[in-house]
């Protein structure tokens, strides 16, 4: 049980700080000067939930790490989130349809996750869960109106779910060490939270115009530690200075 | 194309309180100048709530008529309690 | 973080009595604000000045913003993303000021990508270690705050009150980089060459930051008077001397100046001549990194036109739709 939940919140703290890695390469370089305050703030909030992540798993592990340890001196094989959380920011289009599928699923998780029989895991739910719903806000109210505006705007939108769109399965993969959790009210059903993501989703894309692609290479992998090429260079360039310094504090 | 327009932000910073203006910010429509208002005013906890108005919707007074709109106010000193003078005995009033 | 004294304006014929009112207002210490009378050389004056604050806030994300990716911890790296971020909602607050003036945001940006605007030389220098985020917070935020404490009490209210935020926001910039100094300084020996180099090249930027000196700045006048301008700029200077050496001394550092020398008499520290050769270069566009702060602001402006644009084509739909159906 311990081991299974020290992996399950490695795979959540994996997840968040990829994704606050990506968006916090906005940072200085947003469409504009309000936009670029609001794109960091969800990063330090999903850096912040990853810190949470990691300190309970890095508690678990034997002997115990932190949660530097395991941002810092882990290799791509060995991060556990979904492929599409690693992807590189793209354009603004793009960072936006990839941050409105994550927020809905985090929403959804979140949310099952508050109720978690695992008390702690249930709090940092709870926290986690009421920042999910601004950010969900943010990137709904977005994809809106990248959607239904200029022809641009709804192109780069339509190219970014073409390019984005058969990563969302991926993210309610399971295991066996999850399901072990999910039958022992730990972990949330990812069956439901797939079918709730659907109904929210799935209609969204039509109100926006926007068009399901048909087929595409279905991303999987994370689970297991197989990873896109890009994971290899974030992390390279994440973990440079404690790599190059090891032992040191900073 | 033009520049977007400038909001007026105002911050209730915690229940009880005017909302007070803060500052402005540009934005394409409301509900963004909403959503920019939170993440540029209240990243330190500043407010619970908060106004966001088109800056041209607000008619103000003309300054040039500071003299005229607000000294005759000066004078009127019967309208404030200190302009009565209380018997010793009666303490508080 | 703040202008560099380079501004200018000649003054104009306003009416004597205007100007004899506005000249009391002031030496009162009361506020003007945005529609009272002012002289137009106090307005452009200020435009610039505040637009030249604004820029270097934005083009000041640039250099930091630089080791967000790179942070060597979660707590680094949320810390200095949340700097940085300060640095732009610095930059949004003395825009907003600025156009109360009677520019819009769209000018000042054009201004500054079109390379008319000037803004803060020390962003022109280059961040090759992590020790140069602890060296900026340290000597960059805190040669700042010693500039912009002073305009809190600025004549122009805009300006002075989004000041006032400012430094609230800022007081912990100054402090996490001195931090970053002294973990570092407190380390390794790879870890304290860090620490020495980082100081080494920023030592001199940061004095350079006050501005010319008081001999060669000519509109130092006139801005005191006004009250847009406190302090002179050499007083600034030595202020950050007296206060920075011996911060540098309890980390074991040394200060990159040979002539650095305490003088009893005069009760503050001597220091060696600043290169104004180098700091007239860097004003000029000749600095290290000046064409990349540049491109970099450009791309990202250029980038993010369709996303404005699309915002706002979005918002004249709905209105259109609205108006359709009501």
């Amino acid at each position: 049980m311990q081991k299974d939940l020290s992996q399950y919140t490695l795979r959540l703290a994996d997840s968040a700080l990829t994704m606050g890695q990506r968006l916090a390469e906005w940072c200085g370089h947003g469409p504009y000067l309000e936009e670029d305050v609001a794109l960091t703030n969800v990063s330090l909030d999903l850096i912040g939930h990853a810190h949470m992540f990691y300190q309970m798993a890095g508690a678990m592990q034997e002997p115990a790490v932190t949660a530097d340890d395991l941002a810092f001196l882990r290799d791509a094989h060995e991060y556990r989130n979904p492929l599409i959380t690693e992807l590189p920011r793209g354009d603004f289009a793009y960072t936006t349809l990839k941050q409105y599928f994550i927020d809905v699923f985090n929403l959804y998780l979140y949310q099952a996750m508050a109720t978690s029989t695992h008390e702690e895991l249930a709090a940092v739910a709870k926290k986690a869960g009421m920042e999910v719903k601004y950010h969900l806000a943010r990137s709904e109210a977005w994809c809106e109106r990248l959607s239904l505006s200029t022809d641009e705007a709804k192109a780069r939108i339509q190219q970014a779910l073409d390019d984005l769109w058969f990563y969302t399965p991926e993210l309610f993969e399971t295991d066996a060490a999850m399901q072990r959790l999910t039958a022992a009210g730990v972990a949330p059903d990812y069956a439901t939270i797939q079918q709730q993501w659907q109904q929210r989703v799935e209609p969204f894309m039509a109100l926006c115009g926007l068009t399901l692609p048909q087929a595409g290479w279905v991303a999987t992998g994370g689970l297991q530690g197989e990873h896109t090429e890009h994971l290899g260079f974030m992390l390279a360039e994440m973990q440079f200075l404690p790599r190059a310094y090891p032992g040191c504090e900073w | 194309m033009s520049e977007m327009k400038l909001y007026e932000v105002f911050i209730r910073a915690k229940s009880g309180l005017n909302h007070r203006h803060v500052g402005s910010l540009h934005a394409s429509d409301p509900e963004m100048a909403l959503l920019n208002a939170r993440d540029v005013y209240t990243r330190r906890q500043e407010g619970v709530s908060i106004w966001v108005v088109e800056a041209e919707k607000i008619t103000a007074s003309n300054p040039a008529q500071e003299h005229e709109w607000f000294d005759p106010a000066e004078d009127k000193v019967y309208r404030h309690p200190t302009f009565y003078p209380l018997d010793k005995e009666v303490e508080n009033m | 973080m703040y202008s560099q004294g380079l501004t200018d304006a000649k003054g104009q014929a306003e009416p004597e009595e205007l100007m004899a009112e506005f000249q009391a207002k002031i030496d009162r210490e009361e506020k003007i604000e945005p529609r009272d009378w002012m002289p137009e050389a106090y307005r452009k004056t200020l435009i610039r000045q505040m637009s030249q604050h604004a820029h270097s806030e934005i083009v000041g994300q640039l250099p930091e913003g630089n080791w967000i990716t790179r942070a060597p911890t979660l707590k680094r790296k949320m810390i200095l993303l949340a700097k940085v971020q300060d640095e732009a909602g610095h930059g949004l607050y003395i825009y907003s000021a600025t156009e109360t003036l009677g520019v819009t945001r769209d000018q000042l940006t054009d201004e500054l990508l079109t390379g008319k605007a000037k803004y803060s030389s020390i962003f022109n220098y280059p961040t090759p270690s992590w020790a140069d985020i602890g060296a900026i917070g340290w000597l960059v935020d805190g040669a700042a705050i010693m500039n912009q404490v002073p305009l809190c009490r600025a004549s122009y209210g805009p300006y002075a009150r989004s000041m006032i935020r400012i430094c609230k926001e800022e007081s912990f910039h100054q402090r996490q980089g001195y931090e970053i100094m002294t973990v570092l300084a407190r380390g390794s020996q790879a870890q304290k060459d860090m620490a020495q180099r980082a100081l080494n090249r920023f030592w001199w930027p940061a004095l350079m930051m006050f501005g010319p000196s008081d001999k060669d700045s000519t509109h130092s006048a006139q801005s005191m008077q006004w009250k847009i301008k406190r302090f002179t700029n050499d007083d600034l200077r030595q202020k950050f001397i007296d206060a920075t050496v011996p911060q540098a001394e309890h980390l074991g550092l040394t200060v990159p100046d040979p002539d650095l020398q305490w003088n009893e008499t005069t009760g503050h520290y001597d220091h060696g001549e600043i290169d104004w050769h180098e700091f007239m270069q860097v004003i000029k566009g000749n600095g290290p990194c000046n064409k990349e702060r540049m491109q970099a602001r450009i791309n990202a402006h250029e980038a993010g036109a369709w996303v404005r644009e699309a915002a706002q084509v979005f918002q004249q739909n709905q209105a259109k739709s609205n108006s359709e159906a009501a």
